[in-house]
């Protein structure tokens, strides 16, 4: 789960990392007068989305006096920003951070990640940080320096070759270190690590994710869970043991496995269709899960198919999902029609129950036959 | 013959008495693999489904002479179980939980580094050597003894594409789920290697999907080498959004991780087959095999 700037901050700031002055406000009034507060000689005005690509989209603006600051937030605020990392649609900006903005005279990269092969952090930088720093990187993999975090690690040497060697500095990246550990962060990125004209380090824009399957040793952080940017659709699947992502299609999916599921939407796609999800139900999951899930995609207007693609095994089965899914359509009085392929465990008696509880269902053998009568059908209605 | 586990191989399960450890021990038992003993801290001395319980990893295996084990065990304490296993050496410990903390997974692989155990998972549907023995989750009702090797990062293609082939009469000397978990333990390279040195197998299967650098190392690994076997790969979520976690941990691409039409690129420059689909990857192992 990435955590919005301002509260990146906060958290880097408890471990005394140096970052600007701001102060978060919710209304374009509040935006001018927290520059009081701030105390600055030009300010800068940040639409807190928890999504990178901010700057080129618009969401980071300079203000040199309180009132173009009282201009800029309002026309942030209840604005949706779409970025390269947000969804089509973007993100609405309910709060805007005000800072101290800064003359830089240096720009470095700094970011903390586990090493896959080691286990290990490793530590990641680069002398040319700043906007559009990942875009660079994408292009030239040396663009950025890595250092795995083991037990022969020399952070300040390391930092050193990169061109980080001011004291403080050095100090800043050490605690970054100690707060990826203590936090279960699984990306800590601060981008631009400046230096400033005066010559002060300061963390301008910072990233975190936090690992959501060691959300039970943070209590401190389950409010944020709770307001994190996930739709109703989706958390509401997610309490129901299925990993649930909207699209924009318009042929519901109803897969077990998160491979299956990704096989089905590529074959929907190469077909011509458009998935409206992607569902992974999970092995844990009972029938009385899966029609919550199911349910979510009939209570959807732009939803004008289900297909049903299930591979049974383990502990779910053919029949727990027909189940699931017949007792959705019971509740629902909308007569989507179903494509349904069910193979694997219990794969006929499924279909039984499909067809006795009056679902509107239509049973193909293979799963590229199930997706081609999908997109027909989507294509006729 | 077979990769890691055969009808010698013993098993514990750690977190035998919960509802999904006894639920896959009592399939796994049944399907005739050699189950010696469970494990859970407080509970030993008891039997359970008519296997001795004890109290820790290092006590079963005095007493029964287990080299493997399963470990279904809560997220939370997953990760002190995994470490537990590999402290006592066990030739291959399969984990299937799901969810499990990645700064937890980064201790049992520091833990792993110079142990010879063979970690699989964790959220991994386990390993499968048709006939002789399952330690996992997966469904067992296709799988038939044979020459393919299926090495996975997911549990319901895998099923699928083996439902295929032995339809088709291939069947599968053994089948792997590495896991969907970013941090995990065994890997594609490792089981690629592993499948080339088992005289049984005659074609290796690689199913892969967006995230991680599983199928990058894979593809590393073949051009660097003149691997004999044919290698058919299929990489699913060519049509994902990106930057958005589907299901699986690992399926969240990371900084500068290649997305699977890269992938794909990368495994047929190494000399892999590429499948289509998850239907076409039997019509790829029939030419490959001339069948």
């Amino acid at each position: 789960m990435n955590l919005q700037e301002h509260i990146a901050k906060e958290l880097l700031s408890q471990y005394g990392i140096p970052c600007p002055k701001g102060r978060l406000a919710k209304t374009a009034s509040s935006a001018e007068d927290s520059c009081a507060l701030i105390q600055a000689k030009k300010y800068v005005v940040k639409a807190q989305i928890a999504a990178g690509g901010r700057g080129l989209a618009g969401g980071v603006r300079f203000a040199a006096t309180p009132s173009a600051v009282h201009d800029e937030a309002e026309r942030m605020l209840n604005s949706r920003l779409v970025t390269d990392q947000t969804r089509a649609e973007g993100e609405v900006v309910h709060t805007v951070y005000v800072e101290a903005a800064h003359d830089l005279s240096a720009q470095y990269f700094v970011a903390f990640v586990l090493d896959a092969a080691t286990g290990f952090p490793m530590l990641l930088a680069s002398a040319n940080g700043g906007i559009a720093f990942e875009e660079r990187a994408r292009m030239d993999p040396d663009a950025v320096a890595a250092h795995v975090l083991d037990e022969q690690s020399d952070i300040d040497g390391f930092l050193k070759t990169v061109g980080i060697e001011d004291g403080g500095a050095v100090d800043a990246v050490k605690a970054a270190a100690r707060a990826f550990e203590e936090n279960d962060m699984v990306l800590l990125e601060i981008n631009p690590f400046a230096k400033t004209a005066n010559g002060d380090w300061l963390a301008i824009d910072a990233k975190i994710a936090l690992d959501p399957a060691a959300a039970f040793r943070h209590p401190e952080f389950d409010r944020l869970y709770s307001n994190a940017g996930q739709s109703a659709q989706e958390s509401e699947a997610q309490q129901n043991n299925i990993n649930f992502v909207r699209l924009d299609g318009d042929i519901g999916v109803v897969v077990n496995g998160a491979g299956l599921g990704l096989a089905t939407n590529d074959l929907i796609v190469d077909a011509g269709g458009e998935p409206a999800n992607f569902m992974d139900i999970r092995t844990t999951a009972t029938s009385f899960d899966i029609a919550r899930g199911v349910e979510l995609l009939l209570a959807d207007p732009g939803v004008k198919a289900l297909l049903l693609n299930v591979h049974g095994g383990g502990m779910t089965v053919c029949d727990t999902v027909a189940e699931g899914v017949a007792f959705a359509y019971s509740r629902n009085n909308r007569n989507v029609p179903c494509i349904a392929r069910l193979a694997g465990t219990n794969a006929d008696w499924g279909e039984r129950i499909l067809m006795d509880r009056k679902v509107p269902v239509d049973v193909c053998n293979d799963m590229k036959t199930a997706v081609q009568r999908a997109v027909s059908r989507v294509g006729e209605a | 013959m077979s990769i890691l586990v055969n009808q010698e191989t013993k098993v514990i399960v750690q977190g035998i008495t919960g509802r999904a450890g006894t639920f896959y021990a009592d399939q796994a038992i049944r399907y005739g693999s050699t189950y010696v003993g469970g494990v859970r801290p407080g509970r030993g001395g008891n039997k359970h489904l008519g296997l001795p319980v004890f109290h820790d990893v290092a006590e079963a295996v005095d007493n029964t002479g287990a080299n493997a084990s399963l470990v279904v065990v809560p997220a939370p304490f997953t990760a002190d179980a995994m470490i537990e296993a590999i402290d006592a050496k066990l030739d291959v410990v399969v984990c299937i939980t799901e969810r499990v903390p990645q700064h937890d997974m980064a201790r049992v692989k520091r833990a792993l580094s110079g142990s010879k155990t063979v970690l699989i998972g964790p959220n991994s549907q386990g390993i499968l050597t048709p006939g002789q023995c399952k330690i996992g989750v997966m469904p067992t009702k296709d799988a038939r003894p044979g020459r393919i090797g299926i090495a996975s990062r997911s549990a319901s293609l895998t099923s699928e594409i083996l439902a295929n082939c032995s339809a088709a009469d291939w069947g599968q000397s053994t089948t792997v789920g590495v896991g969907g978990d970013v941090l995990h333990g065994l890997g594609f390279v490792e089981c690629l290697k592993l499948f080339r040195d088992d005289p049984e197998t005659e074609c290796v299967v690689l199913i892969g999907e967006i995230g991680g650098r599983e199928e990058e190392l894979a593809a590393e690994y073949l051009a660097s080498t003149d691997y004999e076997k044919p290698v058919v790969a299929l990489v699913v979520g060519r049509h994902a959004p990106l930057g958005q976690r589907m299901g699986h941990a690992g399926t969240l691409s990371q900084f500068g991780a290649a997305s699977a039409g890269q992938k794909i690129a990368l495994l047929a420059g190494a000399g892999a087959i590429i499948a289509s689909d998850a239907g076409d990857v039997v019509h790829q192992v029939k030419a490959a095999l001339g069948g």
